[in-house]
């Protein structure tokens, strides 16, 4: 609990951090003329479709593991993970429709990264329905962990999909080859983003995994009285 | 400016309609917890 409290604490600082240098600390672009405070959505957008994929990350992560270990804590976390990287998928596509409106003109296209992004997002959906669909808890944790491992596949084709097809959506910042490349402020903002970012989400999980935790305490009295010949609803 | 002020509004509601979801998800799963183990409880009473 104490723990928990001091990750609180942490994710409400780093968040305080970033909002302060994408408002204040970070220049405007000065590129995309009258419409250049648009791009202070950035930060968000890229920390919000970061966390997506640390996500995804641990849904594999803990797919395999339970795989090999079959234990109940492992199926725990890559649902919860699962979950995260919904939200933060919805966050990520939700921001980078409004950042496409002023800037294109449009709010969306079936370009390559932006198609693969929402096919992550709804493989994600999908893990979740699945796990909502399938009665036997062992099953339902095995045919998940299948699906969370092939859900990952999607993630290097999101990631490279503006590297390998010319896209509308914008060549890579960061990693990107030559004259890509961000301003010192703005790298350093995007930095703290993503830190904040990264920390919010563990909050959560353990958030989340808890919440799965004290199901399964529910799950377990409701047989417990069932055994003893108890109506339990 | 509208545009970047309707980005962070939204991704905050999204944030905090999450963190809302799993307190309360978790406040009941607390009171069945609580109702449960009072049944067992009379149960265990002769």
């Amino acid at each position: 609990m104490r723990s928990h409290n001091s990750l609180a604490i942490l994710t409400f600082v780093l968040m305080l951090a970033a909002l302060y240098a994408i408002f204040i600390y970070a220049p405007t672009e000065r590129t995309m003329g009258p419409i250049g405070e648009v791009q202070r959505i950035f930060y968000f957008h890229v920390s919000a479709n970061w966390t997506t994929f640390l996500a995804t990350f641990f849904v594999f992560l803990y797919s395999i593991l339970f795989l090999m270990k079959g234990t109940r804590e492992m199926d725990i976390r890559a649902a919860a993970a699962a979950e995260l990287g919904t939200v933060f998928g919805a966050a990520g596509l939700i921001s980078g429709t409004i950042w496409a409106k002023p800037v294109w003109g449009i709010w969306w296209t079936w370009d390559a990264r932006l198609t693969s992004f929402f096919l992550l997002w709804l493989i994600l959906i999908g893990y979740l329905m699945l796990r909502r669909v399938v009665d036997s808890p062992g099953q339902r944790a095995k045919l998940s962990a299948v699906f969370g491992i092939l859900a990952a596949v999607d993630v290097p084709i999101v990631y490279m999909a503006n590297r390998w097809w010319r896209t509308q959506h914008p060549a890579p910042v960061i990693a990107g080859g030559s004259g890509s490349g961000l301003d010192g402020q703005m790298a350093l903002t995007l930095s703290i983003t993503l830190v904040a970012f990264t920390v919010l989400y563990f909050y959560l999980w353990r958030m989340r995994c808890e919440l799965e935790r004290t199901g399964d305490t529910v799950e377990a009295l409701q047989r417990q009285l069932q055994t003893q010949g108890l109506e339990v609803r | 400016m509208r545009y970047l002020f309707a980005a962070y509004t939204i991704i905050w509601v999204v944030l905090f309609a999450y963190v809302f979801s799993i307190s309360r998800r978790q406040h009941k799963f607390h009171e069945e917890i609580a109702r449960l183990e009072q049944l067992l409880e009379n149960r265990r009473r002769p």
